[in-house]
This record gives C-alpha cells, structure tokens and sequence, in this order.
C-alpha cells in the first residue's frame, strides 16, 4: 500500500511536486499521468527514498520514507526511468548481485532468479552481457530485478518507453498479470497505457495534482475522450505553464 | 552476505571484467621494477628495497586515481546509481564496499611485487623488518589515495575530470614533503608558521619513516584519517549530488 500525504520538491526555483497526496490499495494499478517535466519521476524518486522531499512525507509498504528509508527500500520493487542496469555484467551475474543485496540467501535466490527469469521471459540470454542486448530484453532485466524479492508495491516509471508494440503489449500484460494482487504504479505520458493496463489514473502537471479517478470516470469528464480532458487540464492550467516556460528561457 | 560485500565482490570482479586490471597491474609492476633497478636495486650491492619503495608514493599518486576514477563518476552518467541506492543499501555501504574492493585490489598489486622481495632475498640477507613495514606504509597510503579518488568521482559525472584533480591533490600531498616545496610555501605566504603543517599533511613525512622500519602510531593514524575524512566526504557529496 501507498499513501502519499502532501510530498514537496523544489529544485531550485522549480517546485518539481507540490503537495502531491494520493494513495494505491493493493490490486490497484495506478497510472501515474502527466506530460514530460510534470514531477512524475521526482515523485517516483522520493517514494522509493532515492530523493529526499522538502516537506511531506510518504507510508509505502507500511514503512515510513523519511524514518525507515531502508525498510521501504526492502519492500519495494522499482524500475528507474529507462531501466539503468550494470551492462558489463551478465544477466546471470547482475540477478545474483541483486539477490545478495538484497539479503536473499543462496538456495532462495535460485528459485527467486528462475522464477523471475521466467516471467519475464529472459530464458536463454542467462549468461549473455547486459550491453549485447536489444532494448526489450534490456528492459525486462530491468523488471526482472524489480522481482526478485517478489515486493508487493512495485514503482516503475516509464516501463514501456522506447519499447516496440509487441514488447510494449508484453510488458503491460505483465503488469496486468501482477497488478491482481500487487500495488502498482507506473507513470507514463502515453494515454492508450491508461486503458491497458490502469484501474486509477493521476494526472499531474507542474507538480500538481490535476485529477484523481478511474479511466472512465476521468473520460467522461472530457466529454468521452481521454485525450481531450487530458489536454483541457494540462494545457488549461498550461497558460500560465507556457508563460513559466517562456520566462525561463528569458532567464537562461 | 551483507550488502556491502555484495557491493565489494561485485566491483571487485568488475575490475577483472574489463582490460582495465591488467593494464593497470602490468603498468604497475613494470614501473615499480624499472625504477627500482634503475636506481640500482642490485647495484647498490646492499640487500635491500629502499629503492623499490622510494617510488611508491608517485606511482600511487597517478595510479590510485585511475583505479578510483570509475566508481561514482561511472555510476552517476550510466544512471546505475538510482538503482544501486533505491537497493536497500545505505550510502555508507556502498561507498565502503566500493572502497574495500578498490583497496583489495591494490593488495593484490602489491603481493604481485613479492618476487622483488625474493630475489632481494635469495642473493643477500635483507632486514624483513622495513621490508613488510614498507609494505604496510605503501597499503594504506594505496587506501588513502583511492579514498581521495573516490571523493573526486562523487563530485562530478567525467571520470577524466576526477582523475585528474585527484591526481593533482595526491600529487600535491606527495610534493608537500619536499624541501623545495616547503621553502616555496615559506617565501610565498611571507611567514614561517605554516610550513610545519604543510610538511605533516605530505604523505612522504609519514610514509618515510615506515619506509625505513619505523612503525609509529602517530604515522599510521594519519594514513586512516586521510581515508575516513575523505569517504565521510564522498558519502556526504554523494548524498547531496546523486540526483544531479
């Protein structure tokens, strides 16, 4: 579970998140929606204790992010923006580090790597280098070590982005299969991910939350088309973002 | 296993993965042999290895930092942080678990010179005392190094920028000690009052005296201090520059 209450990040004269709040019960898949730049990596980065946030704070899996970093770090499975990974190593070598980072003894990670190798379909590139693989499997080594310790709140920002139509469609099955009982959420800017895989959407700009509901709900409120609400609430309120923009060059 | 020797054995391993470890240890063994029998180690007819032993500070002071120079810099420009440090892993651990591997390696380096020991050995009767105290000197001055390394690799995400700041400042702690350098710092600060301090911050006052046998606390204590101050250091820069 995730419960995020009032989360605020500046960098320098850009407030990044401010006051964020949301929550996700677990069998969720929270779609976390907003155009580039919107805070939704920050956000991502201070629920899983890798950013400290100005003021706020965050419950995810039942450990506090700002008194009990580690143990939430313990609970959660994440997948950084564009799934960073030790390309020097091989597959092998890079899930059984991960293991004992983790903690997880020998016997156990075994079966942990097996299990996680197949589900994300990664039999056979075992004892391949990182760096010598395409872009989908790159992709889900990354989800794979997000498993490992099979988590019940995974964070995966941008789990589809760059993928091609068929490993995209794999991914989000994967999150789909996962999401029955796991807490998820996954940010994204593409809006046809929302219907595919997302039970609830926030849509967030500038830092702001925008709207909280189901896909349906938030279609509706732009008269049947996700899109359409989608760009009345961020280029609405994007007047002034436009202007914010355009002064920041000015400065630069 | 805990987490940082998860961190250590895989950076540890990490050096073998690349050509990087066997550059830098046949770079090491032949300039640390070339410059031992250049200056006459078997010449001198005196079985010992003060001259093996005289070079290590400036072999180190450019080698350390190239061992060093990978380990955050690395990190920060790949993006590999972000998942090293949402592992449950605190900065602490993954700096010493880095460091630990970077030092073990040096005590590696530094076995793979023993047959300079033995050949010392075998044709004369050398005093072990300064020769394993020489040996001690050159570890932790190796981690003292590589600590200073690693605070210029968390400070910034161009690895050659680390190295070579970092050889700038080991360099400038080597020169310290010498009396040119001393007597620069004399004429340009107009007073005398700071060269004691300069001289007793140069790695060659301290690394000297157990060069020649002398083990004195005070010596080996200033070696580890200069390594936790600088990774106290890195892990504060890192906390603060990860993101960036």
């Amino acid at each position: 579970m995730i419960q995020v209450d009032r989360i605020t990040k500046r960098f320098g004269a850009i407030t990044a998140a401010d006051e964020i709040s949301f929550e996700v019960q677990p069998g969720e898949v929270l779609g976390f929606l907003g155009p580039n730049g919107a805070g939704k990596s920050t956000t991502m980065k201070i629920l899983t204790c890798f950013l400290k946030p100005d003021s706020g704070t965050a419950t995810v899996g039942g450990c506090d992010i700002l008194r009990d970093p580690i143990g939430v770090r313990q609970r959660v499975g994440y997948v950084p923006e564009n799934a960073p990974l030790y390309d020097d190593m091989t597959v092998g070598a890079f899930l059984k580090f991960i293991c004992e980072v983790r903690g997880i003894d020998a016997g156990q990670a075994k079966t942990a790597i097996e299990r996680v190798m197949h589900e994300c379909a990664l039999e056979g590139v075992y004892h391949q280098a990182i760096e010598t693989l395409s872009k989908g499997y790159k992709r889900r080594v990354g989800l794979a070590q997000a498993f490992l310790h099979d988590p019940q709140t995974l964070i995966l920002d941008e789990p589809t982005d760059g993928l091609d139509p068929n490993q995209k469609h794999d991914v989000r099955e994967m999150i789909r299969r996962m999401g029955k009982e796991k807490c998820i959420v996954i940010s994204t800017h593409i809006l046809e991910e929302v219907d595919a895989v997302c039970s609830r959407a926030v849509i967030i700009a500038k830092g702001k939350v925008l709207a909280d509901g189901t896909p349906e709900e938030l279609r509706a409120r732009g008269g049947g088309r996700l899109e359409d609400y989608f760009r009345q609430i961020t280029v609405g309120g994007g007047a002034s973002a436009a202007a914010a923009g355009s002064e920041k060059e000015g400065v630069a | 296993m805990t987490a940082t020797q998860a961190i250590m054995k895989r950076e540890f391993r990490g050096y073998f993965g690349t050509p990087l470890a066997y550059v830098f240890l046949c770079v090491f063994l032949m300039l640390a042999a070339f410059l031992a029998f250049r200056d006459g180690l078997y010449e001198s007819r005196d079985a010992n290895l003060r001259v093996f032993f005289f070079y290590m500070p400036w072999l180190f002071a450019f080698l350390a930092p190239a061992i060093a120079m990978r380990t955050w810099a690395e990190e920060r420009r790949t993006g590999t942080v972000e998942l090293l440090l949402t592992l449950p892993v605190t900065v602490k651990q993954a700096i010493l678990g880095k460091f630990f591997a970077g030092w073990a390696f040096f005590g590696i380096a530094l076995v793979l010179t023993l047959p300079i020991v033995f050949s010392v050995a075998y044709l004369g009767d050398p005093d072990n005392g300064p020769i394993w105290t020489g040996y001690l000197g050159a570890f932790l001055m190796a981690g003292a190094y590589l600590a200073i390394g690693t605070f210029f690799s968390a400070l910034t995400k161009n690895q050659v920028i680390a190295f070579i700041i970092a050889s700038l400042v080991c360099a400038f702690l080597v020169f310290a000690g010498q009396p040119s350098v001393l007597k620069a710092v004399d004429s340009f600060f107009l007073t005398s009052w700071l060269t004691p301090f300069v001289e007793q911050m140069s790695f060659l006052t301290h690394y000297d005296l157990m060069q020649r046998g002398v083990i004195e606390l005070r010596n080996i204590v200033f070696m580890l201090a200069i390594t936790a101050a600088f990774l106290v250091c890195s892990a504060v820069i890192l906390d603060e520059q990860k993101a960036r």
